[in-house]
């Protein structure tokens, strides 16, 4: 059941994407590309997932644990460093570049777009340097 | 045919509803590179809900290019350019802790500084980066 409901929770993620528009690296390019023709409708996909993330996040945590683990697991940092800001800077240079984010890459990866399968393996070894890279110092 | 603005609403409203099944069955949360990530070298230790959480996101993706491909959307770059795109997807949100839903959608619905900070900075370098190569 465990199992069953982590799926659940990854194919709704995914029906989530694919309805958004977030899986249209055209529609996202119009949202992040703010001259010529605009479109800020993107922007009531956070607007909406937060939303109920928010509401649903407050209900659940006054439990003492979820379903089927023995205690919530939030982060727990709350400084700002320059790994933080670094990597968000870059990852939104790739967003803004290439119109795909994680999640959307691997929904439009697995129905088959071969520039997302593209997109997908380098991002896999782009994660997979970065993780060389921190081990380096 | 809804407005695209309704499909945007109602798609992260899914998303939302989807990260909080997450958090409320397995307490985690909905951060997909950092899903990805835990499959990949360091590994982390309870593979069983991250690969299904995947495994679910991947066959919506592959049913949903079946019976709604135009759902997903064409690729606007060439292949070079969306290449290193996903290098700096991958390399940036490993760095950064985070991605859109991460930090964009559990961040900020925690009120978290970190992702706060986070959200600013890649929307602000996305929004460059897009603006640029739209004007170039």
């Amino acid at each position: 059941m465990s199992i069953v409901l982590a799926a659940a929770s990854g194919a709704l993620f995914g029906v989530g994407l694919l309805i958004s528009g977030m899986t249209q690296p055209a529609k996202v390019i119009g949202f992040l590309d703010v001259t010529g023709a605009w479109d800020p409708s993107l922007a009531l996909v956070i607007g909406g997932a937060v939303a109920v993330y928010a509401v649903l996040l407050r209900l659940t945590k006054r439990r003492s644990d979820p379903w089927f683990d023995v205690k919530f697991h939030l982060p727990t940092r709350n400084d700002v460093d320059f790994p933080l800001i670094a990597g968000a800077a870059l990852f939104g240079i790739g967003w803004g570049l290439g119109g795909l984010c994680p999640g959307p890459g691997l929904v439009a990866a697995a129905s088959g777009s071969l520039p997302a399968l593209a997109f997908v393996a380098s991002m896999i070894v782009g994660m997979l340097v970065q993780h060389r890279a921190g081990r380096l110092r | 045919m809804p407005p695209s603005w309704l499909f945007a609403l109602i798609g992260g409203a899914l998303i939302g509803a989807a990260g909080s099944l997450l958090f409320l069955t397995h307490g985690r949360i909905a951060g997909i590179s950092g899903v990805l990530g835990s499959l990949l070298p360091p590994f982390a230790h309870d593979r069983g809900w991250r690969l299904a959480f995947m495994g679910g996101i991947l066959a919506v993706g592959l049913v949903g290019g079946l019976v709604a491909p135009a759902l997903v959307g064409a690729s606007v770059r060439s292949l070079p350019l969306v290449i290193v795109a996903g290098l700096l997807v991958g390399f940036g949100t490993r760095m950064g802790s985070g991605c859109t839903s991460g930090h964009g959608v559990c961040g900020l619905s925690r009120l978290s500084s970190r992702s706060l900070v986070a959200v600013t900075t890649f929307m602000t370098t996305g929004v460059v980066t897009a603006s640029l190569a739209g004007a170039l």
